[in-house]
């Protein structure tokens, strides 16, 4: 099951990296999306997958049972999975804007900030 | 581990049976702190004039609780706060050590400088997109980031400076700012996710996410990937620092928002980077920065001298500054790659130095902008003659960057070259007194051409003539920190003997750890 969810990670990574590589910034969006969840799903490995024993502590027991599921990682993914959405919606609105007010998706053109030909400092009086 | 009992459960087992002492609040205090005054902002955004009231006085509030902690710590060593009573490792711990207690007093001191600056220079559109609510939740992201024992919360903080950083970079939303921040979102965001996914790495390894924890059993393990997760963590650190080569989004973005977040973003985000970087390379993974500290010494080599070059070829005197920011980053590495106590605390010291003359820095440029009327080293001059007075300080500033004497850049300068020369790591001394020689080659035009230089266009002047009468009380944060670096520089002791003991409680981290475990070791 590990080496399922593993081989899953690296998919996911792989497809995230190329799209980021994208010129487009609307590309690099969905890049960034699958990138969150690559990252969540490594985290969720990484917990180790016991799927046998829910992590409950029964009537009368006062610790888990040995072999329970790890519910620390999903702890963390949903704080992750927050994060990420909340980011993932400020980055639409940037991308948007930026198509609005400097007309193109391509980062290689939005030059605004530092244009092509800064002048240099003068050597000298 | 299964075990059916009779007996009522033993609580005091699993949690922290005694009451927090009154004084260990102290260490939740900054972050909570920050974040009421910033709820506080948004419940009142429409009434405007409210704003200050709160912030300003939030803020002073700040510097005096961060004083105070800092004072705690000097005396009683580091302290523990756990959330929710849980033992450690289980709960989220806070552990102040002197390193986070230093770096968050500096922090809060800018903070502050920076508010009463935009009392002038963010105007009410500003305000109502809600700078001052930004900036409580930035000081959050901060201070929480400084004060925390937990990996993952330490990401969690993070992202909380990280979207406050995006508002007030966006503030006012001008078209260069669009262009900016889209970079600078971007690429950190990316940056912030590789530390995450060293974070998941770090668990998978040790199952804790106690710093405390993972120290203890990071110096026992045996057979684990430490060297690829360390590699990653580099990376991902040096990326929300902005060294070279993934230091790019940092001169795109820095001079596109308002003069006073410039100042803030160049005093304090890239610092969280090498504090973050310090705490996990030194304290958590001592044997794998020594593998891997030649190639942290290149890093910070060629850090130095790109970002030297990137100075001298800047006419904005904004994106100058950007570069000024990334030659710091460029010292500060070379410490961490040294390692020995008198690098690290050479590290630490320029990083203080750093987060106070890079606000100061960017306070002056935008004060001599008002005064010429442009950025442009093309166009600026006169200042000399207007403004002779705000001259000297902004030479004395220039003096402190190019870590000259008497000012506080020369001091961690001497320990950088001189830990560097004692581990035999010639080049790498060379490498900082040639980045500092350059720093002051680009420092030095700025004051030839802006400053000496006679009035080149009539344009702007009439604009300064006015401004310069109104604008003199609220000078007074760049000459409060202009006063600080030159008082650190002549008095060097006290910080230079802080920042050694923090130095030594990084290497050997066991008061960190007794502090967390006070049994001596998990159960």
């Amino acid at each position: 099951m590990e080496f399922v969810l593993a081989c899953l990670v690296g998919a996911f990574f792989a497809a995230a990296i190329y799209l980021l590589l994208s010129r487009h910034t609307v590309r690099m969006l969905l890049g960034i999306a699958i990138l969150g969840n690559a990252v969540n799903l490594l985290i969720f490995t990484g917990g180790r997958l016991t799927r046998e024993v829910p992590p409950i502590i029964g009537s009368g027991l006062d610790t888990l049972t040995a072999g329970a599921a790890n519910p620390l990682p999903q702890a963390l993914i949903l704080t992750a999975i927050v994060i990420s959405f909340s980011f993932f919606a400020f980055l639409l609105v940037l991308t948007y804007r930026a198509f609005q007010e400097l007309g193109t998706d391509d980062t290689d053109e939005m030059r605004l900030a530092e244009p092509k030909n800064d002048p240099l400092p003068p050597a000298g009086y | 581990m299964a075990a059916v009992t009779s007996t009522p459960v033993d609580l005091s087992a699993a949690f922290v049976m005694a009451p927090t002492v009154l004084g260990d609040w102290l260490v939740i205090l900054p972050p909570a702190l920050m974040i009421t005054a910033g709820a506080l902002l948004m419940m009142v955004r429409h009434r405007m004039h409210l704003h200050v009231r709160i912030a300003i006085p939030a803020l002073l509030l700040l510097v005096l609780v961060d004083a105070a902690l800092l004072f705690k710590v000097a005396t009683q060593g580091p302290v523990t706060m756990m959330m929710g009573r849980w033992l450690p490792p289980f709960g989220i711990a806070f552990t102040v050590d002197l390193f986070g207690a230093l770096m968050n007093l500096v922090a809060g001191t800018v903070a502050f400088a920076a508010g009463i600056a935009a009392l002038k220079d963010i105007n009410d559109s500003g305000r109502r997109y809600g700078f001052f609510p930004f900036l409580m939740l930035l000081m959050a992201g901060v201070s929480g980031a400084f004060l925390t024992g937990d990996i993952f919360n330490l990401y969690v903080w993070f992202e909380v400076l990280l979207i406050s950083s995006f508002g007030l970079l966006i503030l006012g939303s001008e078209r260069e700012q669009i262009d900016g921040a889209m970079k600078y979102a971007v690429l950190n965001l990316i940056g912030t996710t590789l530390f995450l996914i060293s974070v998941g790495y770090l668990y998978a390894i040790f199952g804790t996410l106690n710093m405390a924890d993972i120290a203890l059993k990071a110096r026992e393990i045996e057979g684990a990937p430490l060297m690829t997760l360390s590699a990653l963590f580099i990376l991902a650190f040096s990326m929300k620092a902005a060294a070279f080569p993934v230091n790019f989004w940092l001169p795109a973005s820095y001079h596109t928002p308002r003069i006073t977040v410039s100042a803030l973003f160049g005093g304090l985000l890239t610092k969280v980077g090498i504090y973050a970087l310090m705490r996990v390379m030194v304290m958590l993974f001592p044997l794998q920065r020594e593998e891997l500290s030649l190639v942290i010494g290149l890093l910070a080599a060629l850090t130095l001298i790109i970002a030297a070059l990137g100075m001298l070829a800047q006419d904005d005197m904004r994106r100058m500054a950007g570069y000024a920011v990334i030659v710091g980053i460029g010292n500060m590495l070379a410490g961490i790659a040294v390692g020995t106590v008198a690098g690290i605390s050479g590290a630490l010291l320029y990083a203080l130095h750093s987060i106070l003359a890079m606000t100061a820095l960017y306070l002056v440029i935008g004060r001599a902008a008002a005064l010429t009327g442009t950025f442009s080293l093309t166009a600026a001059g006169g200042i000399y003659r207007v403004a002779p007075g705000f001259a000297f300080a902004s030479l004395a500033l220039f003096l402190a960057v190019a870590g000259l004497p008497p000012f506080s850049g020369l001091w961690p300068k001497i320990m950088l070259v001189k830990a560097s020369l004692d581990i035999g790591a010639w080049w790498l001394a060379g490498t900082i007194l040639l980045s500092g020689f350059l720093t002051t080659v680009a420092l030095g035009r700025i004051f030839l051409l802006a400053y000496w230089r006679p009035q080149t266009k009539a344009e702007g002047r009439g604009e300064a003539g006015e401004t310069l009468a109104q604008d003199r009380q609220t000078l007074w944060p760049l000459y409060g920190l202009i006063a600080i670096i030159t008082l650190f520089g002549l008095l060097p002791e006290g910080p230079l003997g802080l920042s050694q003991l923090a130095a030594e409680g990084l290497l050997q981290p066991v008061s960190y750890i007794q502090s967390v475990f006070p049994a001596g070791g998990a159960q």
